[in-house]
């Protein structure tokens, strides 16, 4: 029941905001984050208490929903939702502070980034499939209308892409969601929509899960989102508000990685085996492509949205290494991405703040007038490329290192991207912070203020945090990552069990040991 | 135990940024440079202690590693934030804290004044745990976190005046370089994990004969790529286009980063390695002629420039050449050797540079010099004897190291390499005397507005202590009697290699599978040292160097008029002055080609071709949704027509 009262406690929050009136704007903003404080604050209690040693569900509740279809209200945590749950509540919070400058309806603003709140925490939770199609559709309708009315001038545009993009997607995983539940009942006589009977009992021919595979596939790919599905992206970044656009890229594509993790892999094992050549492709497409297309972008926004791209390229990349250093690194980097991406879209949107333009060649020689904002600034942006001791570099070198024992050049290709991720960051910083300060309209701005700091300093903090002791964060995924991996272990579609280390050494491993033993003996 | 003070040493620079960085502004110049200096220093002296608590290490054993925590797990992957003490790390430390603290102090005096002068000391501090890291690190990742730390402080300080686009560009530049080189150590390390299943150094190093085939396809790809990451941070060819342009940053920082410390680890990182690159001889050639080829190369360049620094910096690439090719030939103990002594004499060579830029109050460029020995005779001395060494004069350092690494080109590799190195040799008396005659002797150039003067004592300093170390630092390496080689003795451990050991387990490696071990007899032969060669090759050199400061003297004193009149409307000396047009090479096939393609990605591939797609979807739904609209007219007789059509139509079906 805990989970559910801390799932919910956001979405209570916003019918209490909507009761109060309309001219109270301190009492709704303090309302509000009381209870994203809290929502986070509880949560902490869920990680503390959380047992590292078992895949199993923990915090498990179920309860009959519709009966006559079999749905349950059947919610979870595991070591792979754990994290991303507790960062969603982190990133409500600070999204809540980061928005204390709006003035356009600003009840129905803290409402809407509340039942978002519960939209998103419901997806993380869900382990029946019906429940998470309702959260998953649900969590799409207040982050529309967080864009659509407080966006930027194309905000209807980006909206209804948003929208729209996400929601072909998710139709045809409806489609594939009631055909498992069909072939299902039709195995084992159990209609149910449980996602843990299901991924316990499923079984059908390769071809088969390969139709479900891809209809998944496209739902999640979409919301990453993988090349070529990314162009909703920039458009629906460079709108939403700032808090908007933290929410988006530090939750809201994690929700696609998530469901590879949750349904893709343990559902389609097989499938998911076949289709790793597939993916790796497209993630190291993505890594390259998106890095350089972030190298001309002349918004700042669409800069950072162009680099998720790139950084969840890496996410997907090591999720498909189906070991122990890929998959790890991939939820790590989950984590990492959204910090990093989430304090860059909260310093684009402090200097958005000020002179009401994301314009790179409007900027150039900030340093000198905002000096504090400046280290701030660099912090994030050498953790955005993934410098050691920060966040970026352990996730991004654990996905590198899994996926180097698939395919060593694919992996070459994909550890390019830090070199572009170096190139695109660093000309950025250098025409906006750094040269000569010329444009007069920059003469007088402002310092990073307190509450700004507020937002930015705990993801300062993470960044070394994780960067140096990523102990705490690792431990939650290793059960749950091993216990993926004996279903998704290559190995266990293969014929012969030799190829694993074919290129380690021109020897076998067995081999090697016997002939070490001989040598000793002699 | 001695020992256990290991973490102090990093820890002290580390603490003394973060003071600086925080609360600089407070603290005032004075007490900002003094926590600074104090930091290394105090690094400096833990580092003696831990020196001695390693001498005092019972016999056979050879290094000490201290764990802090665990950094990274995830499976069977284990990485320890840990430290190794052994031989070679020692000699990293002790010259890396001795030299760095003087630097600090210099700095105090040449950063005197100077705009955010805290930041400058933070900066310059956290290199010094970056760096400290590098050497000190236990395992691969460890080195890495240094690798890129001190990579990425010499971004900050080399675009320390920030308003300077052209600094700022030249960091930007440097980062991106080395991130070449990141990238091949990156792979490296994931290469060597897949292999042995651990980063760690002492049991990579171990199991690499056992599990390596000499001279195979998977030790020379590891090795390669580790070079590749050497040449990005030690800026030889092809990666060397950032380190002439990183000048831009303060000349303290120039001698710390760009000439004693950073710019050497690529050099330190292949010894570390020897292990690996032993049992890759083709790999050592490439190491051996990227040196060789980078020292005469950047010598070319460093006769033909004028700025001051630029010509140290061109210096710099080539000595370090001399290093790679050293390890090329298997010379490790002469790489270190030579880096030891170059840290000495270019270190004071780049401090004497700054302190004639700041008695010439900015003044960079020779050809507004000349004559002021008199105004700076502390200056002119130190860096006279540095030059003296640079050039390998006996009994300086330079003459020693660098003759030790020629002799091993000659008797180790061959005589190609040999006479690259030799013939640097030449260009670096001659372009090094061409400075010192331009700057302090002849006709003075100087702006008559300017007043030239001594540079204080805080500055003076350290040049003397290095000018003084230049001279005596040959001592740790006296050659032709092998039981005086102080450095060789003491490197042994670290160096230490069997091959013939090797080369059996390699042998049982290609039986098992099933190949034919190639002939390596040839490989074992011991050869002699001779005496009587490197005494000639000594005098040989010598006679060389002589001759390089002959010919400057006659350019550069006697007859100043003479290389404008040789020079002028040759073709082949304006490339040479233009540095080749490599950059202007490399901005055109790379750097200009990757930003046009980024741009037609962006707008032909993403804004056209899938968005094209996408709306176009969007359109032609619209469109027929357009004419569904037509059947909504409201208007109940056309309603009527639609019925009685489709009933007609089903009943043609059904019959």
């Amino acid at each position: 029941m805990f989970l559910t009262f801390l799932t919910f406690l956001p979405i209570v929050g916003a019918i209490v905001v909507a009761l109060l009136p309309k001219q109270q704007e301190g009492a709704i903003k303090q309302t509000a984050l009381a209870f994203a404080a809290a929502d986070f604050l509880l949560s902490l209690e869920l990680w503390r208490s959380f047992d590292v040693t078992t895949h199993k569900m923990q915090f498990e509740f179920s309860t009959s929903w519709i009966s006559s279809w079999g749905v349950n209200y059947h919610v979870g945590i595991d070591g792979i939702s754990l994290l991303l749950y507790v960062m969603t509540t982190f990133l409500t919070m600070i999204s809540i502070i980061a928005s204390w400058g709006v003035t356009k309806h600003i009840r129905e603003y803290m409402m809407a980034m509340l039942a978002l709140s519960t939209g998103m925490l419901g997806v993380f939770i869900s382990l029946d499939m019906f429940l998470f199609y309702v959260f998953w559709e649900f969590q799409l309708v207040p982050m529309y209308i967080i864009i659509g009315v407080w966006g930027g001038p194309r905000r209807i545009y980006a909206a209804v892409k948003f929208f729209l993009y996400t929601a072909v997607g998710s139709l045809l995983m409806l489609v594939a969601i009631i055909w498992i539940y069909f072939i299902v009942k039709e195995q084992t006589g159990v209609a149910t929509t449980d996602l843990l009977y299901i991924t316990e009992h499923l079984n059908v021919p390769l071809d088969i899960q390969k139709w479900l595979w891809m209809a998944f596939f496209l739902a999640f790919a979409i919301k990453v989102p993988m090349f070529p599905f990314h162009t909703w992206l920039p458009d629906a970044h460079v709108e939403a508000p700032t808090a908007g656009s933290v929410i988006l890229a530090g939750v809201l594509l994690k929700m696609g990685t998530y469901g590879f993790f949750r349904f893709n892999l343990p559902l389609f094992p097989h499938a998911s085996n076949e289709f790793v050549p597939f993916v790796a492709w497209l993630s190291v497409i993505g890594i390259v492509y998106g890095a350089l297309v972030s190298l001309v972008q002349e918004d700042l926004k669409k800069l950072v949205a162009y680099s998720s791209v790139s950084h969840l390229g890496f996410v997907m990349l090591g999720t498909f290494a189906f070991n122990h250093y890929g998959m790890q690194g991939a939820l790590l980097q989950n984590i990492n991405h959204g910090v990093s991406t989430g304090a860059l879209f909260l310093l684009v949107g402090m200097i958005y703040d000020r002179r009401h333009t994301r314009l790179i060649s409007e900027f150039g020689g900030l340093s000198k007038q905002m000096p504090k904002y400046a280290i701030c600034f660099m912090i994030v942006a050498l953790s955005s490329i993934g410098l050691p001791g920060m966040n970026g570099f352990v996730g991004e070198f654990l996905i590198l290192l899994g996926f180097f024992q698939v395919d060593g050049m694919i992996t070459a290709i994909a550890t390019s991207g830090v070199i572009f991720a170096a190139c695109y960051i660093l000309w950025m910083f250098q025409r906006v912070m750094f040269h000569e300060l010329k444009n007069p309209k920059n003469m007088n701005l402002k310092d990073i203020n307190a509450r700004e700091l507020i937002t930015v300093v705990p993801l300062i903090v993470l960044i070394f945090w994780i960067g140096l002791y990523p102990k705490p964060f690792m431990k939650t995924f290793d059960a749950s990552v091993s216990h993926l991996i004996t279903k998704v272990d290559p190995d266990n579609f293969r014929p012969s069990k030799h190829k694993k280390h074919e290129h380690a050494a021109l020897i076998g491993e067995a081999e090697l040991a016997k002939l070490q033993k001989e040598l000793q003996g002699k | 135990m001695l020992l256990n003070l290991t973490f102090l040493i990093p820890l002290f620079p580390l603490v003394g940024s973060i003071i600086n960085g925080f609360f600089g502004l407070k603290l005032g110049e004075k007490k900002v440079g003094l926590i600074a200096s104090a930091a290394v220093l105090l690094s400096f002296l833990t580092t003696i202690l831990v020196f001695i608590g390693f001498l005092m290490l019972p016999e056979g054993e050879h290094a000490f590693k201290q764990t802090l925590f665990t950094w990274m797990v995830a499976g069977d992957f284990h990485v320890n934030f840990a430290f190794q003490i052994d031989n070679l790390s020692l000699v990293m430390m002790s010259f890396v804290t001795g030299v760095g603290f003087l630097i600090h102090v210099y700095s105090t005096g040449y950063m005197h004044g100077e705009y955010s002068f805290y930041r400058f000391f933070a900066y310059l501090n956290l290199f010094m745990f970056a760096m400290l890291l590098l050497v000190m690190g236990s395992n691969f990742l460890i080195m890495f976190i240094g690798w890129e730390g001190v990579g990425c402080c010499s971004y900050f300080l080399i675009g320390y005046y920030f308003e300077k686009k052209s600094a700022c560009d030249a960091g930007t530049k440097a980062f991106v370089v080395n991130r070449v080189g990141d990238f091949a150590f990156l792979l490296a390390v994931m290469y060597i994990f897949s292999i042995f299943g651990t980063i760690e150094y002492s049991e990579v190093f171990h199991a690499a004969p056992e599990k390596l085939i000499f001279g195979g396809e998977v030790v020379t790809i590891i090795t390669l790529l580790l070079f590749v990451g050497a040449t990005g941070k030690s800026a030889q060819i092809p990666l060397y286009t950032w380190l002439p342009d990183a000048m831009e940053g303060p000349t303290p920082v120039s001698a710390l980063i760009h000439a004693a410390t950073m710019v050497t680890a690529g050099v330190f990182m292949v010894v570390r390695c020897n292990p690996l690159f032993n049992l890759a001889p083709d790999t050592m050639l490439v190491v051996a002629f990227v040196g060789a080829g980078t020292a005469l190369f950047a010598a070319t360049i460093g006769m033909t420039q004028f700025d001051i620094k630029r010509v140290l910096a061109y210096s710099t690439v080539s000595q370090i050449g001399y290093m790679f090719l050293a390890c090329g030939v298997g010379a490790y103990t002469a790489a270190i050797f030579h880096m030891v002594t170059h840290a000495f004499f270019k270190a004071c060579l780049f401090l004497g540079s700054g302190s004639v830029i700041h008695g010439l109050e900015g003044e960079q460029d020779m050809r507004k010099m000349g004559n002021i020995k008199g105004d700076q005779p502390i200056t002119y001395m130190t860096f006279l004897i540095s030059t003296l060494a640079i050039a390998g004069i006996p009994p300086l350092s330079g003459f020693f190291s660098k003759d030790e690494v020629l002799y091993h080109a000659l008797t180790d590799g061959n005589i190609i390499l040999w006479g690259m190195g030799i013939s640097a040799a030449l260009l670096t008396a001659f372009y090094m005397f061409r400075l010192v005659f331009m700057t302090f002797h002849g006709e003075s150039r100087v702006d008559p507005s300017v007043h030239v003067h001594e540079s204080p004592k805080v500055m003076t300093m350290p040049l003397v202590i290095l000018a003084g170390l230049a001279t005596v630092g040959g001592l740790l390496g006296i050659p032709l009697f092998h039981g005086w080689h102080l450095l060789h003795n003491w490197l042994e451990p670290v160096i230490h290699f069997d091959l013939a050991s090797a080369l059996h387990h390699s042998e049982h490696l290609l039986h098992e599978a099933g190949r034919h071990a190639p002939v390596w007899t040839h490989l074992l032969v011991e050869k002699e040292h001779n005496v009587w060669l490197e005494i000639f090759l000594m005098l040989f050199s010598s006679v060389v160097a002589i001759t390089g400061i002959a010919l400057a003297y006659i350019f550069y004193v006697k007859r100043p008029d003479l290389p404008d009149k040789l020079t002028e409307g040759q073709w082949g000396y304006d490339i040479v002055k233009n540095k080749y047009l490599v950059d202007e090479l490399y901005d055109d096939t790379i750097v200009k080609p990757t930003v046009e393609g980024s741009k037609l990605l962006w707008k032909q591939c993403d804004a056209r071709g899938i968005d094209g797609v996408v709306n176009g979807v969007a359109r032609i739904i619209g469109w027929f949704s357009d004419r569904g609209k037509a059947f909504q007219s409201g208007f109940v007789r056309n309603y009527a027509l639609f019925i009685v059509v489709g009933f007609i139509a089903l009943l043609l079906i059904a019959i």
